[in-house]
């Protein structure tokens, strides 16, 4: 069977914009060989570069023309060495093998081993995620590291008031004007996330795709501001959501966003219900409506506007909101925005679930005890700080005997889980039309940007009418990506495995190795949990300042518990297995350091969890 | 040990529980002082007793309920109120069988059908001269916003293309996780060098923008004077800040200094603490057109210490010399607004909107901001869009000046229409039209010529006292006649579209040109000439 990357039966979709050529740079490496040339061609240039000046803006510089030749877009802007073990395939492709992807930003994995295809067997339970207590110094330590933080917190600000006062200044009233920001509220921000800024919002440049290019900084005022070095560093990207690795600068995608900018332009100028409905939208729409299996579908331009502006749009005054505690913070928006009234149950929690709709149909309405008009039941697909999936025939059960009606936020499960990548209803084999409303975005797994919501035509209809971005000008580009995987199987398909493949491997592979891990392992999303704050940005620099440069996105409170502070991995269709063994190896090795192993049962060296990745993978849970 | 009298006498009658209890008094009082510092506690209790008994039955109260606090669970609130009625199993099955929801969302009525279907499509690019996939014929734009005419510009696409074949698409994660792209950084400078502000900052999408700023500083118990006429997003925002709010008349500036100083008055009384004042209002309004007088504002904010929040969605990159908005306009320096929030989206042809003020102000959302912090960051190549855009107007004071001209070939015309008012400024580049109905024009105009009500409306309300009455249905259809003889005329104008139901005040129907700069002069009057047709041939029908 040929590899479904090999280009002797090219797994390129036609653009939906019949295209005039294809992409030169394509026909241009018929196969391996000239791939290999033109690496060693570039990295002759680069050498000569290097020698020649010290200043290599190359990487920051636009290429004027994307298409010209084979090795200005895939390889010329890339002037680097491998010291990081990041450039080139660890298991290079042999001749018959086509890379038509920058390994860099799509990496090139061509073992039909390493793929897996994630759903919920029929008929078998659904089983809850297993959360692993630490061991109890743990937590009296990251206790303690807290209370210690906030004394010195509190004795830095003491002192500093009255001998740095205009460092305050903003804090404290002034001039009559009350403080823009108290003293108290900011206390958290200042004291406790300031020592470790140096790990949230890094700048990067270029593609977010496999790898990512951070632009270096540095502080000198102890992370109260950053000023650029002018450096960059290349890491393993682990962070980005990209889980169909669609974050690619070349590619169908990538054309048929360029076709759709030179025909349309940039924007559509105006609002959907006045004066910016363009052709593409209502093709996108169709599209989407299809892809997730429903009636009709709406999209806008940000994902976290379409909760906060559709959700109210669907409840009101004398309605329920019931919400899973661990929403995200736009669901809440949206709820607060609702004028409904709100309860939550506990995550992910059926019986937690069932008591409190027995509770509130049967009270109904606070004080006046009306029925309630209409109850909305908002979940998300896969929690994106925990991975777990919901408990979605657990649900369906319960909405046949409460008759709620049900919103499920797909923003991160949607082109991510399930055999055909449309989300937990395709995971677990549940009818999408049975779910009244799909939302999900194309930010994560499609590498776009918006949102949608499908539903049923009638309900789309009216939130067409009554949804908040409607009638705001809020321009959606036109450019609106359309992943081929929504129109064709096979490079879809091969990325779903992948995808599949890479977040099953990481999440066993850690738990073999000791650590504790959140969340289901079909889930792209793999926390890992820390518990001390101290050794989380411990981790994190760690991690980037290795020979193979690693980047990860590390939480905390507020945004998890106060003490289950977390590495969150986010598994790419793009990584290839040995991107997840540099993973492995790199926490196996700082895990020992940090002490972070802590889960009771079998654990496995490095090597065997490595060689015995497919076994792995296809263990039952 | 100081109860321990009162038990006996209770249970001398029961002999060997009198002994097992004393015993088990004894090891326990044994046990409690061997836990070091115990005896501390003991002589507290027992001197606080001697001293007061009635403090001890309190005392023991409060740990009890101390004790049933901690012990509650936060997400079962409602069990023990008193409104909580006990049902038995089958009394809870038989009210779940009896509950029938109401349907999601009610279907739409053939009005709202035939509503929905009539909204033009574009097919292939907007811009001054589209085609309508509807009737596939070309038509002149007066209802996308289009104003810099940037739709469409070579320039822009060609950086856009450029960017997209290195960054990508999508940014792939919000600006905390990885998603600060270098562009973005870029597009803030920008931004900020553009206003003459200390910073920007840069949010996903114009419409989430101002609810966000607005929550991210006004909390509850803060104070808000916001104009009666604000759009819909700031609406959303006054609604989620949780803040006080107070309300002065629309675009009135001296019934803004009578709200301030009840506000001040009625702190006084209450002797309340000095809390984050706000005033809350718009550039150039969404709702009407009409341009806020900002020196004035600016003025009255510092007499009474309040911090201003302009959006300038409409107004930035559509007046002032270059496009820097009200500032320019004005000639006032942006430094001069606290929190000055912009789209990118309407001025710059891109997407998203952004946020202008003092550093501290800015990096404060860079936390605090929800729709900052929790949604993915903009594609890059919108940013490098936006960016050029700037570019394009700096360099380009032409553009400004042929809107202008525009605004007004198109208001020379409208202006001595019969049946039309226009409540636009000369020089906002929306126009709103209003339609007189036989009912209230008496009043509307009479609101429009008297420059003081007779009595001050209440601040608490966003309704005025002297609130106009308008048949809403009734002037939609007929503007919606008016805006299909146009179409039919070749002109693509729209109705200013509203959430009837859902915004504070109805907002009276109109009809809103969005002026492009792309039209050349000829064009626009005569689209301007088939408007007052339009106008003219529906309206004297109607009399």
């Amino acid at each position: 069977m040929p590899s479904p990357i090999a280009l002797t039966s090219p797994p390129r979709q036609e653009s939906i914009f019949k295209k005039k050529r294809s992409p030169s740079y394509l026909a241009a490496m018929r196969s391996a060989q000239s791939y290999l040339i033109a690496l060693s061609e570039a990295d002759a240039r680069a050498r000569v570069r290097d020698s020649a000046s010290t200043t290599s803006t190359t990487v920051l510089s636009l290429s004027s023309s994307p298409t010209t030749s084979s090795e200005d877009t895939v390889l010329n802007d890339t002037p680097y060495d491998n010291s990081d073990g990041l450039a080139y395939p660890i298991t290079p492709p042999t001749s018959e093998q086509v890379v038509s992807a920058d390994h860099l930003q799509f990496g090139f994995c061509a073992n039909e081993r390493y793929r897996y295809t994630s759903a919920h067997k029929a008929g078998t339970k659904f089983k809850d995620a297993h959360e692993q207590d630490p061991p109890y110094y743990i937590l009296l330590t990251t206790y303690l590291g807290y209370l210690f933080l906030i004394c010195v917190g509190h004795l830095r600000d003491f002192f500093g008031k009255r001998f740095h006062p205009t460092f305050y200044r903003h804090l404290l009233p002034f001039d009559g004007y009350a403080p823009l920001n108290s003293d108290f509220d900011s206390f958290y921000t200042r004291r406790l996330k300031a020592r470790i800024d140096d790990c949230f919002s890094a700048p990067v440049t270029g593609v977010p795709g496999r790898t990512i290019m951070l632009l270096d900084r540095e502080s000198k005022d102890y992370n109260n501001t950053f000023s650029l070095t002018g450096t960059t560093t290349r890491g393993l990207n682990i962070s980005s959501y990209n889980y169909l690795g669609f974050a690619q600068a070349q590619g169908g995608c990538a054309d048929a966003v360029e076709e759709g900018l030179r025909r349309f332009g940039i924007s559509t100028c105006g609002a959907r219900l006045e004066g910016g409905t363009s052709e593409l939208h209502v093709t996108a729409e169709a599209l989407v409506a299809r892809f997730v299996g429903h009636e009709d579908a709406l999209i806008s331009s940000m994902g976290f506007a379409t909760n906060s502006t559709i959700i109210p749009a669907l409840v009101s005054k004398g309605c329920l909101l019931i919400s899973d505690e661990l929403n995200h913070a736009s669901i809440r928006y949206g709820a607060r925005l609702s004028s409904a009234n709100v309860r939550m149950f506990k995550h992910n929690n059926m019986e937690s679930l069932e008591s409190l709709l027995r509770e509130v149909i049967s009270q109904g309405q606070p004080k006046t005890h009306r029925p309630w008009k209409k109850i909305l039941l908002v979940v998300e697909g896969l929690y994106s700080m925990e991975g777990t999936l919901v408990n979605l025939p657990g649900i369906m059960e319960l909405k046949k005997k409460y008759k709620f009606y049900l919103f499920v936020d797909e923003a991160h499960s949607i082109g991510a889980i399930g055999p055909n990548g449309r989300g937990v209803a395709d995971y677990f084999g549940v009818n999408p039309r049975s779910i009244d409303i799909l939302m999900g975005t194309f930010t994560k797994s499609f590498g776009a940007a918006g949102g949608y919501v499908a539903g049923s035509k009638a309900l789309i209809s009216r939130l067409r009418l009554r949804g908040h971005g409607s009638v705001h000008p809020s321009q959606l580009p036109t450019w609106m990506d359309l992943p081929p995987s929504l129109r064709d199987g096979s490079e879809g398909r091969m990325r779903l495995q992948r995808l599949a493949f890479n977040a099953r491997y990481l999440s066993r592979g850690l738990a073999k190795l000791g650590f504790i891990t959140y969340g289901h392992t079909d889930s792209p999303i793999v926390p890992l949990l820390i518990f001390n704050t101290g050794k989380m940005c411990v981790f994190h620099r760690m991690m980037r300042a290795r020979k193979t440069p690693i980047v990860v996105v590390v939480v905390a409170y507020p945004a998890t518990p106060l003490v289950l502070s977390r590495v969150r991995f986010c598994v790419s269709a793009a990584h290839t297995k040995d991107d997840i063994d540099t993973v492995l190896g790199a926490c196996d090795e700082i895990g020992d350091v940090l002490d972070l192993k802590h889960l009771p049962g079998e654990r496995w060296p490095l090597e065997r969890i490595m060689d015995n990745a497919t076994e792995l993978v296809n263990m039952e849970d | 040990m100081s109860m321990t009298t009162t038990i006996d006498s209770s249970a001398s009658a029961i002999e060997p529980l009198f002994t097992f209890l004393s015993y088990a008094l004894i090891q326990a009082e044994l046990a409690f002082f061997k836990i070091p510092g115990s005896h501390v506690v003991a002589r507290y209790i027992k001197s606080s007793h001697q001293n007061d008994p009635g403090r001890t039955v309190l005392e023991i109260l409060l740990a009890l309920f101390a004790i049933r606090t901690l012990l509650q669970s936060r997400t079962r609130a409602d069990n023990g109120e008193k409104h909580f009625i006990q049902f038995s199993k089958k009394e809870i099955d038989e009210l779940v069988d009896e509950w029938t929801p109401e349907p999601l969302g009610a279907p739409l009525t053939a009005e709202e059908e035939t509503d929905l279907a009539s909204i033009p499509v574009v097919s292939g690019p907007n811009g001054p001269r589209p085609k309508l996939a509807n009737t596939g014929k070309q038509v002149l734009n007066l209802a996308s916003y289009n104003f810099t005419g940037l739709a469409g510009n070579e320039t822009i696409k060609q950086r856009a293309t450029e960017t997209l074949r290195k960054y990508g698409v999508g940014s792939c994660g919000p600006p905390g996780f990885y998603g600060t792209i270098d562009l973005h950084m870029d597009l803030e400078r920008d931004i900020a060098d553009f206003l003459g502000a200390e910073a920007a900052i840069l949010y996903s999408q114009a419409f989430s923008t101002v609810p966000s700023v607005i929550s991210a500083f006004a909390k509850r118990g803060d104070i808000i004077v916001a104009d009666r006429g604000v759009n819909f997003a700031i609406q959303k925002g006054l609604q989620i800040s949780r803040s006080t709010i107070r309300w002065f008349d629309h675009n009135d500036l001296k019934s803004l200094e009578e709200v301030i100083q009840g506000v001040e008055k009625d702190r006084r009384k209450r002797r309340g603490p000095v809390t984050r004042r706000f005033i809350i209002t718009e550039g150039i309004f969404e709702k009407d057109g009409t341009i806020v007088d900002l020196p004035k504002l600016i003025e009255l904010k510092h007499k009474y210490k309040y911090r201003l929040i302009l959006d300038e969605s409409i107004s930035f990159g559509t007046v002032g010399r270059t496009g820097r908005g009200l500032t320019e306009l004005y000639n006032v320096p942006a430094t001069q607004i606290d929190l000055l929030l912009g789209s990118v989206a309407n001025g710059l042809n891109s997407s998203g909107g952004f946020c202008a003020g003092s550093r501290v102000a800015i990096d404060h959302q860079r936390i605090n901001g929800t729709s900052f912090v929790f949604s993915a960051a903009v594609p890059a190549l919108l940013a490098v869009s936006a960016s050029e855009g700037i570019n394009i107007l700096r360099n380009t004071p032409s553009i400004l000046s042929t809107l202008q001209e525009n605004i007004r070939a198109i208001r020379t015309v409208l202006d001595r229409v019969d049946y039309i008012t226009i409540s636009s400024h000369p020089v906002s580049p929306i126009i709103h039209i209003f339609v007189h109905s036989p009912s209230t024009t008496s009043a509307h105009t009479q609101h429009m010529l008297s420059n003081a009500p007779a009595k001050p409306s209440n601040p608490a309300s966003p309704v005025p006292r002297d609130a106009l009455s308008f048949d809403i249905v009734g002037e939609e259809r007929v503007l919606q006649d008016i805006v299909d003889e146009a179409l039919a005329q070749g002109v693509w104008i729209t109705r200013a579209r509203r959430l009837r139901g859902q915004e504070v005040v109805e907002a009276r129907p109109c009809i809103r040109l969005a002026v492009t700069t792309a039209l050349s002069r000829k064009e626009c009057e005569r689209a301007a000439g088939i408007i007052k047709a339009a106008a003219v041939k529906v309206l004297a029908k109607r009399k």
